[in-house]
């Protein structure tokens, strides 16, 4: 029987998906999930929730963009504005 | 198409730095074409606006190369770049909306009841759900919808994996702080994602 609240467990749920929790409280958190329907949808899409955006790269550098940061720099090191 | 995060440990950089102290203007541009990915899609998250993320990409840059001697390695060279281009585009959303001043220290509408509203099982694959330009959009719209201090920390943790620690740091927060902005952006887009990945058929069970 797990002493977590579903409270708890919300405040908790960072430290158990960067898996930060101490052992401890990690085995209460898995108790409470597996005993609280609600709250393992909520881990379990929370966890889908920051695979799919560490998975997509939603701003790729357009080739232009770098272009013209490096003919930035390039003016910047050459040109007349000294480094300070 | 995996995003590409600063390298973990900016360890390798300090080499490089020291060249590119030393004038060695080839050490400084493979600086920049580490780093540079990363400080765009940040920039670009936060500003929203490709335009402005090109600017501050190049005003992060020239501040950089400008301010370099001023670099003492008390953090790693990529968190004081991140910290330069964090200042620089939250100066931009400020220019942009004068009338509403942008603050990280925004207390609106944290609520912990509005935390979790709907509760549904997603579909197995959800990315499969949709066409990659479809699922870009949904993600983008999602982060977009995020308040600025929360898309900021959720940028800074989640796609470019910064510590709790440095997040802080650069944005001048307590380490609590920072965890609270991030639990309620990841909820948030948690809760904007089920509206489109939940199984279909489950809708009677979808609230509490």
């Amino acid at each position: 029987m797990s002493l977590l609240t579903c409270k708890d467990f919300l405040q908790e749920l960072n430290d158990y998906l960067d898996e930060a929790a101490a052992p401890g409280l990690r085995r209460e958190i898995e108790a409470h999930l597996a005993e609280c329907p609600n709250c393992w949808v909520i881990c379990d899409t929370t966890k889908k929730t920051l695979r799919i955006f560490k998975g997509t790269d939603l701003y790729p550098l357009p080739a232009e963009v770098h272009s013209r940061l490096m003919e930035a720099l390039r003016r910047k090191m050459t040109g007349g504005e000294p480094r300070s | 198409m995996n995003p590409q995060p600063a390298p973990g440990n900016g360890a390798d950089d300090v080499a490089l730095v020291g060249k590119a102290q030393a004038g060695d203007p080839e050490a400084f541009a493979e600086l920049v074409s580490r780093h540079e990915r990363s400080i765009f899609r940040l920039a670009r998250h936060i500003t929203q606006n490709e335009e402005d993320a090109e600017d501050v990409l190049q005003e992060t840059f020239l501040k950089a190369y400008e301010h370099l001697d001023e670099f003492r390695g008390d953090s790693k060279f990529y968190t004081w770049l991140v910290r330069i281009a964090v200042n620089q585009a939250l100066m931009k959303l400020r220019k942009r909306k004068s009338d509403r001043s942008v603050s990280l220290d925004e207390t609106f509408d944290t609520g912990e009841e509005t935390m979790v509203r709907e509760i549904a099982v997603w579909a197995g694959d959800p990315e499969q759900l949709y066409s990659q330009e479809e699922l870009r959009g949904i993600l983008a719209s999602a982060i977009d919808s995020l308040p600025p201090v929360f898309r900021t920390v959720f940028a800074l943790r989640d796609i470019e994996e910064l510590s709790t620690e440095e997040t802080a740091q650069i944005l001048n927060l307590s380490v609590p702080a920072v965890k609270s902005r991030l639990l309620r952006a990841r909820l948030r887009l948690r809760e904007k994602l089920t509206r489109y990945f939940k199984r279909k058929g489950d809708d009677v069970f979808a609230y509490l």
